[in-house]
């Protein structure tokens, strides 16, 4: 009797921080590094969304390479070597938080995410006491247009998780992106006001996988508003089994 | 906290001595300070208050240890004040957001500085609207972290920061210790 063919088990051995660990080809060194328990900080990657690798904070160094990977949207290889803490790092991701506070209007105790916002948690985290870089100020607008949700560009850092969860998840492409660089804006269809917006199913799901007080429930005082994100994981592993 | 007494590395009679100021801010900051409570007596066994808006003294003497400025830079006099305080005190502390950050006041930044007069003095007046010129210190363009002035020593961010993480940073430093702010307290808190 003929032996039925199995396909090989692809495994891939790395090394991350001093650790060797297995992984599958396809997975990104973020994957890998979060299953082995070890946390890369990052704020535009989020579980259950496409990959944007824009915010830079998840940057890691490969041994033989000079520059350095974000860990979000880099595949493991065999034989890599990778750290995801040196000086070097901790430097780049310490004025990577403090741009994104000088580019911006954050002010944490007024906000009605404080306590629970991932910028000021970044913050405290890596050990940004304070800003080096002069605060830029800008004028910006606040889009209370929608009956349940507020838009303040003052602290919204661009991460663009709302942009990709109304995409990929809810289906309505509502939310976009105008404008390059600091004058990078998040817009609700063409750049109208969000209450007039024909596509926003007013799901609300752009207000809880954002990372800071940008996209908030109205109603909500300082220090109220507490994203519930347990959806997305949940609402992505359901979907891709019924598509198995 | 148990146990956290501060031990000075000099023993002797000589205490540290602390300069304390209030700029433009709501002396939470200073209410935080009176907030460590009973370990205030501890505390006032090494240190001594040369300086401070509950001390009735003009000016800081000059070489002394430290000094905790609240509030942000907002005019003139604050400026002044700022830099007063970095000639007088071998170690500054930024104490609180609005120091560490610009905080509140510094939400007036995203305006003009004669639109916000303009608005605060003039559009809310019902009779004889005018600017205050006389008496009070001119407001400088934009508010300003304190280390956009002078250079400074250590950051304790917090609106305001806890009692204990004052608390903890003073007895750090008075015994001769490195404290790590970010410990206790963080933007906001």
């Amino acid at each position: 009797m003929a032996r039925q063919k199995v396909p090989p088990t692809q495994a891939l051995t790395l090394t991350i921080d001093d650790q060797t660990v297995t992984a599958k080809p396809g997975q990104t060194v973020m994957d890998v590094a979060s299953e082995h328990g070890i946390d890369i900080p990052h704020l535009c990657y989020l579980d259950g969304l496409s990959i944007w690798g824009a915010c830079r904070l998840c940057v890691v160094e490969v041994e033989g390479q000079r520059r350095l990977f974000s860990a979000c949207s880099t595949e493991v290889a065999e034989g890599m070597v990778v750290s995801t803490d040196s000086p070097r790092l901790r430097h780049y991701r310490k004025v990577i938080v403090e741009m994104l506070f000088a580019e911006r209007n954050h002010i944490c105790a007024v906000c009605v995410s404080n306590g629970h916002c991932e910028l000021q948690a970044m913050a405290q985290r890596l050990g940004v006491d304070h800003i080096h870089i002069p605060y830029l100020n800008p004028q910006l607008s606040v889009d209370s247009s929608h009956d349940r949700f507020r838009l303040d560009h003052h602290r919204c850092i661009v991460c663009t998780r709302c942009v990709r969860v109304c995409a990929e998840v809810e289906g309505a492409s509502t939310k976009g992106m105008a404008g390059r660089g600091i004058m990078a804006r998040i817009i609700n269809d063409l750049n109208e006001p969000w209450g007039d917006s024909q596509t926003c199913t007013s799901c609300g799901k752009c207000v809880h996988v954002c990372p800071t007080g940008a996209l908030v429930e109205k109603g909500t005082a300082a220090a109220e508003m507490q994203k519930r994100r347990q959806f997305l994981p949940y609402l992505t592993v359901m979907r891709d089994n019924n598509h198995d | 906290m148990t146990d956290a007494s501060p031990t000075p590395t000099d023993a002797g009679p000589k205490k540290v001595t602390v300069a304390t100021v209030w700029l433009d801010g709501c002396s939470g900051c200073h209410m935080s300070f009176l907030d460590i409570d009973e370990r205030l007596i501890d505390l006032a066994q090494h240190i001594e208050l040369v300086y401070s808006p509950i001390v009735d003294v003009k000016h800081p003497p000059a070489g002394t240890n430290l000094g905790l400025i609240e509030g942000a830079i907002s005019n003139e006099e604050d400026a002044h004040k700022a830099r007063m305080m970095r000639e007088a005190c071998g170690f500054l502390i930024s104490l609180g957001d609005c120091a560490v950050t610009g905080n509140v006041p510094s939400m007036r930044n995203v305006f003009e500085l004669g639109t916000v007069i303009d608005r605060a003095f003039r559009e809310t007046a019902d009779l004889q609207p005018q600017t205050p010129t006389v008496g009070v210190p001119p407001l400088l363009p934009k508010v300003m972290p304190v280390h956009e002035v002078v250079p400074v020593d250590l950051h304790l961010p917090g609106c305001p920061p806890p009692a204990d993480a004052i608390y903890e940073v003073l007895s750090e430093l008075i015994a001769g210790r490195t404290p790590d702010p970010l410990r206790l307290s963080r933007f906001g808190r």
